[in-house]
C-alpha cells in the first residue's frame, strides 16, 4: 500500500470509528435525561434503573470516544503536517472552544455517574443535561471545522501565503450551518434507531417487557422526529453543495455531462474509465430542481471541471445512493410509527413494526458513514477546497502503511470488545436493573 | 494575549504531568504490586481516580490544541520527527483508557478481567515511558531537520540514551505521585503502610534515574547542568526540590498525607521548572544548533487573541465546576 493511500485510509478509519462513539456521546445523555426526568416525576423505579443501565453503556462509549478523539487531535499532525501548519491557526477556533465544551462535558459526566444519592436530585438531573448540551455543542464545533475545509473562509490566499487570518470568520464559513444541522439530526437518527432497535429486539424476545418498552419509546420518539426532518435538511445541504462545490455534486450524481435540465439518477453502475453510468433510473428534471430549486436549471457536470480536479466518482455516487436510500427508508418507518401512535394501537401487538425497528439497528450508522464518505471523498483531491491538495499535505515519513495496519487491528479489537461488553450489559438487565419481571416464554 | 496563551500551555503541560502522571502512576504501582495485594490497590485506586480521571486527560488535549492552533510550526515539527514515539504513546493512551473503563463497567466479572488488568498495567508503564521520551527528545537536540535518511530523521531523533533516561525518570515520578496520592485515599492501616513503602521506593528510583539523566546528558553534550545550575531560577528550584525532599521523607515516615501531596506536586513542579526555565521560550532544540522558540513561531495575532479569549472564558466556566467536583468527592466518606 503506498503511503499516501495509507494515510488517507488511516484518517478515514479513525474518523469513521470516532464518529460512532461521539454520536452516542452526543445523543444518549438526552435519552437519559428524559428517563431520569420521568423517574423524578413519577417515582417509577423502572425509569431509575433504565437511566442507570443507559449511563453504564454511555460510560463505556464515552471512554472509547474520548481516547479515539485524543488520537485524532494528534493524527491530524502525524498524517497531515503541512495542512496543519497552515490550517491550524485558521480553523483552530472551533477546536479551542470544543476543548472547553469537552471539559465541561467530562466534568459533568463525573458528577452524573458518581452523583447518585450524593447530590441534590434536580442538580443531578441538571448535570446529565449539561453532558448532553456540551456534547452537542462540541459536535457542532468540529463540524464547523470540517465545513471550513469544504468552504474555506477567513483568510486571503495571496501567492501561496495565508494572510489576514480571521478565525471567527473561518468558523462561520458558508457550509457550517447546513453541515452542523444535518450532522446533529444524523446523530439523533442513527443513535435513536440503534437504541430503539436493540430494545425492540428484547421486547420481541419477551424479556423484561416493561423495562424495554419504556426504553424503546423514549429512543423511538427522538429517532423518528429527526428521521423525518433529515431529508429536509439533506435538501438544504444539497443546494448548498451545488453552489459551493459543483465537482462534488457532479460526483454524487455521477453527472459526467452538463445537462439542462438535469435528470436525477437513482442507482446505476459507474464506469470511471468510459465516464458512463449504466442501468440507473432517470427522473427528468429532478436534479435541476433538487440542486437549484428550478426544474429547468442547468447543472454543471464533470466535463466543466479540469480532469485533475475530479473527485473519485464511483465511491461518492454509491455512498450518496446508500445515504439517501436509507434516509428515505427510515423516514418511512418513522411515518408508520407515528401513524400507529396516533391510532393508539398498542405497540406490543404490532410485532412487524418492532421487527422493522430491529432491521434498522445498523442502518442509521450506515447512512451516517456513507454521508461522511460523500462529504470527504467528494472534496478530493483537495484537503482545503481549491487551496491545498491532499497529496501536498501528507507527512514525509515513509511506512505509514504499517501504522495503518496497527490501527486497523486496534480499532477492530476495540469494536469487538465494546460490542461484547454491550451484549453483556443487556444480558444482565434482568439481574442488575429489572428484577421484577421473570423471563416468560 | 500571547502571554496568556503561553501560560495556559505551560499550565496544561504541568497539570498533565501531575494529574495524568498520577493516573499513569496508578497503573505502574499496580504493576509493581505483589499479586496478592493487587485487587486491594485496584479498589483504592478506582475510588480515588474514578470520578476525576476523565478530566485529568483533558489537559493533554488542551495543550495539544493550543499547540496546533497557536504554534503550528512546533506541533508539526513534533509530529513529523517524533511520529513513532507519539504513535506508541497514543496506542498506550488508547489501551489504558479503554481497559480502565472496561474493567469497571463489564457487567460480568470473569476471566476478561485478567486481560483488562494486564493491558492496563503494561500500557500505563509504556505511556509514561514514552511521554518522558518525547519530553526528553524535544530538548535533547537530536531532532535533525536536515536528515536525509529514514533512521536519522525518524529514529535517532528519539532513540538516544538521554531521551530514554528521561523516560524512566518520568515513570518513577509518575509512580511516586500516584503512591503519595493513594496514601491519603485509604483508611486501612495495612494499605497505608503499603503505599508509603511504594512511595519511598518510587522516590528512590526517581532520585537514581534523575542522577542518570544528568550523567547521560554529560556524555551526550547536552548542557543540562548549565541550564539547571547556572541561573538563579533553575538553581533555587532545584535547591527547593532537594530541601523539600528531606521534609518529604520525614512526613512519609510519619504518614502525614495532606501536606505530603502538596509537597510531592511541588517537587515535580520544581523539577520541571529547573529543566525548562533556562531555555524558555525555546521549545524544541534541533541538531544543527537552532531552536524553535514559542515567541518566534506564534500564530497570527487574531488567532492568538481569540484563542486566549476562548481559554480565559473556558476557565471561568470550568474552574468552579472542577473545584466543586474535587471537593464533593473528597468528602465522600463522611
Ligand atoms: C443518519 C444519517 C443520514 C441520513 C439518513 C441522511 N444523511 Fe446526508 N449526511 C449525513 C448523514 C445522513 C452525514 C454523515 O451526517 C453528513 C456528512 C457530512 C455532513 O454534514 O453530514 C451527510 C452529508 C450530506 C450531504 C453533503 C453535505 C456536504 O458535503 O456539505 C448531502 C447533500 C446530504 N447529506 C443529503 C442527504 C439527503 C438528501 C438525505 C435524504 C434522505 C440524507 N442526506 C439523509
Ligand atoms: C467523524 C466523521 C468523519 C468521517 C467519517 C470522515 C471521513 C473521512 C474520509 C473517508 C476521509 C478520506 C477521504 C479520501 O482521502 O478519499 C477523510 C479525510 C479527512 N478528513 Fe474527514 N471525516 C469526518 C470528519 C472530519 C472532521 C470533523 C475533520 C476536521 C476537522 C476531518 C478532517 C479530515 C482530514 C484532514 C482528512 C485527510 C485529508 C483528505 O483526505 O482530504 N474529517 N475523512
Ligand atoms: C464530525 C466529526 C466529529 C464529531 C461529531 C465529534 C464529536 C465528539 C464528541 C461528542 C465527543 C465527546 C466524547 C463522547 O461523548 O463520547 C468527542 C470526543 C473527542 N473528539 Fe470528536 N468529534 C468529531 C471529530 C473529531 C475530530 C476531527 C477531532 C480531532 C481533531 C476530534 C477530537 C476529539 C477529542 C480530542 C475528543 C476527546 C475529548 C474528551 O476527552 O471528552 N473529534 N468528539
Amino acid at each position: 500500500m503506498d503511503d499516501f493511500l495509507a494515510a488517507r485510509s488511516q484518517m478515514a478509519l479513525s474518523l469513521g470509528f470516532h464518529i460512532i462513539f461521539s454520536c452516542i456521546g452526543m445523543v444518549m445523555p438526552f435519552f437519559m435525561a428524559v428517563s431520569h426526568y420521568k423517574w423524578l416525576k413519577t417515582n417509577d423505579e423502572v425509569y431509575k434503573n433504565l437511566t442507570k443501565a443507559w449511563s453504564k453503556g454511555v460510560a463505556i462509549f464515552f471512554a472509547t470516544g474520548a481516547v479515539s478523539g485524543t488520537m485524532l487531535s494528534f493524527e491530524l499532525g502525524l498524517l497531515w503536517p503541512k495542512f496543519m501548519e497552515h490550517a491550524g491557526p485558521i480553523f483552530g477556533m472551533p477546536f479551542s472552544l470544543e476543548g472547553t465544551a469537552f471539559f465541561i462535558e467530562a466534568i459533568a459526566l463525573g458528577f452524573f455517574l458518581y452523583g447518585w444519592n450524593k447530590l441534590n436530585k434536580w442538580f443531578h438531573w441538571f448535570t446529565g443535561m449539561v453532558v448532553g448540551v456540551s456534547g452537542l455543542a462540541s459536535g457542532i464545533l468540529v463540524v464547523a471545522a470540517n465545513a471550513w475545509m469544504n468552504s474555506p473562509a477567513g483568510f486571503d490566499f495571496v501567492n501561496g501565503q495565508y494572510l489576514n487570518i480571521d478565525p471567527i470568520q473561518a468558523m462561520f464559513n458558508k457550509a457550517w450551518f447546513s453541515q452542523a444541522l444535518h450532522m446533529c439530526l444524523a446523530a439523533f437518527t442513527a443513535t435513536g434507531f440503534a437504541v430503539a432497535g436493540v430494545h425492540a429486539l428484547m421486547i420481541l424476545r419477551n424479556q423484561n417487557k416493561e423495562f424495554h418498552l419504556k426504553a424503546f419509546k423514549i429512543a423511538a420518539v427522538f429517532a423518528c422526529i429527526s428521521a423525518l426532518l433529515q431529508p429536509l435538511s439533506g435538501d438544504i445541504s444539497a443546494k448548498d453543495v451545488a453552489k459551493r462545490q459543483p465537482a462534488k455534486l457532479a460526483a454524487m450524481e455521477a453527472l459526467y455531462q452538463t445537462e439542462k435540465p438535469a435528470a436525477l439518477l437513482i442507482g446505476g453502475i459507474v464506469n470511471e474509465k468510459d465516464k458512463t453510468v449504466k442501468g440507473a433510473i432517470k427522473i427528468p428534471g429532478a436534479l435541476s430542481f433538487l440542486a437549484h430549486g428550478n426544474f429547468k436549471a442547468e447543472v454543471k457536470g464533470l466535463d466543466q471541471i479540469p480532469e485533475n480536479e475530479h473527485p473519485p466518482v464511483a465511491i461518492t455516487h454509491y455512498a450518496f445512493q446508500i445515504m439517501v436510500g436509507i434516509g428515505t427508508l427510515l423516514a418511512l418507518i418513522s411515518l408508520i410509527y407515528f401513524i400507529n401512535l396516533f391510532r393508539k394501537k398498542p405497540l406490543l401487538e404490532k410485532r412487524w413494526l418492532l421487527k422493522l425497528f430491529v432491521l434498522a439497528i445498523p442502518l442509521g450508522y450506515l447512512a451516517l458513514e456513507a454521508g461522511w464518505v460523500v462529504t470527504e471523498v467528494g472534496r478530493q483531491p483537495w484537503i482545503i477546497y481549491g487551496i491545498m491538495r491532499t497529496k501536498d499535505a501528507v507527512t514525509p515519513m515513509p511506512g505509514i502503511a504499517y501504522s495503518f495496519y496497527i490501527f486497523s487491528a486496534i480499532y477492530l479489537s476495540l469494536s469487538c470488545i465494546v460490542t461484547f461488553l454491550l451484549y453483556r450489559q443487556i444480558k444482565m438487565v434482568p439481574v442488575l436493573y429489572d428484577k421484577t419481571v421473570i423471563k416468560s416464554k | 494575549m500571547e502571554y496568556v496563551v503561553i501560560a495556559f500551555l505551560c499550565l496544561g503541560i504541568l497539570l498533565y504531568f501531575l494529574l495524568g502522571g498520577a493516573d499513569f502512576g496508578a497503573g505502574i504501582i499496580e504493576l509493581f504490586t505483589s499479586t496478592k495485594n493487587r485487587s486491594r490497590t485496584r479498589k483504592t485506586m478506582y475510588q480515588a481516580i474514578g470520578p476525576v480521571w476523565e478530566a485529568n486527560h483533558m489537559w493533554l488535549i488542551i495543550a495539544i490544541v493550543i499547540l496546533f492552533v497557536g504554534f503550528p510550526h512546533i506541533y508539526t515539527t513534533m509530529s513529523v520527527y517524533l511520529h513513532i514515539p507519539l504513535l506508541i504513546m497514543l496506542i498506550g493512551i488508547i489501551a489504558r483508557g479503554t481497559a480502565f473503563v472496561f474493567r469497571h463497567y463489564d457487567a460480568v466479572k470473569d476471566d476478561m478481567q485478567w486481560l483488562y488488568n494486564r493491558i492496563f498495567r503494561y500500557s500505563s508503564f509504556i505511556t509514561a515511558l514514552f511521554l518522558g521520551i518525547i519530553a526528553g527528545s524535544l530538548i535533547s537536540g537530536h531532532i535533525d531537520s536536515e536528515a536525509k535518511d529514514f533512521v536519522s530523521a525518524y529514529i535517532y531523533s528519539w532513540l538516544n540514551w538521554f531521551s530514554i533516561a528521561v523516560g524512566f525518570f518520568t515513570v518513577a515520578l509518575c509512580g511516586f505521585l500516584a503512591a503519595v496520592y493513594l496514601i491519603g485515599e485509604t483508611k486501612d492501616e495495612y494499605d497505608k503502610r503499603r503505599f508509603i513503602r511504594k512511595a519511598e521506593f518510587m522516590n528512590i528510583a526517581a532520585v537514581i534515574f534523575g542522577a542518570l539523566v544528568f550523567l547521560v546528558a554529560q556524555f551526550d553534550n547536552i548542557p543540562l547542568i548549565d541550564w539547571v545550575f547556572k541561573n538563579t531560577v533553575g538553581l533555587s528550584a532545584i535547591i527547593l526540590a532537594s530541601l523539600s525532599l528531606i521534609l518529604l521523607w520525614y512526613l512519609l515516615i510519619k504518614g502525614k498525607t495532606k501536606v505530603l501531596r502538596i509537597l510531592a506536586g511541588f517537587q515535580v513542579t520544581m523539577i520541571l521548572l529547573a529543566i525548562s526555565y533556562a531555555h524558555f521560550p525555546n521549545f524544541i532544540r534541533l541538531k544543527n544548533g537552532d531552536a524553535i522558540s514559542l515567541f518566534e513561531t506564534v500564530g497570527p495575532p487574531k488567532t492568538i487573541y481569540s484563542l486566549g479569549l476562548a481559554l480565559l472564558l473556558g476557565s471561568i466556566l470550568i474552574l468552579p465546576f472542577l473545584g466543586y467536583l474535587f471537593y464533593k468527592f473528597q468528602k465522600k466518606e463522611e
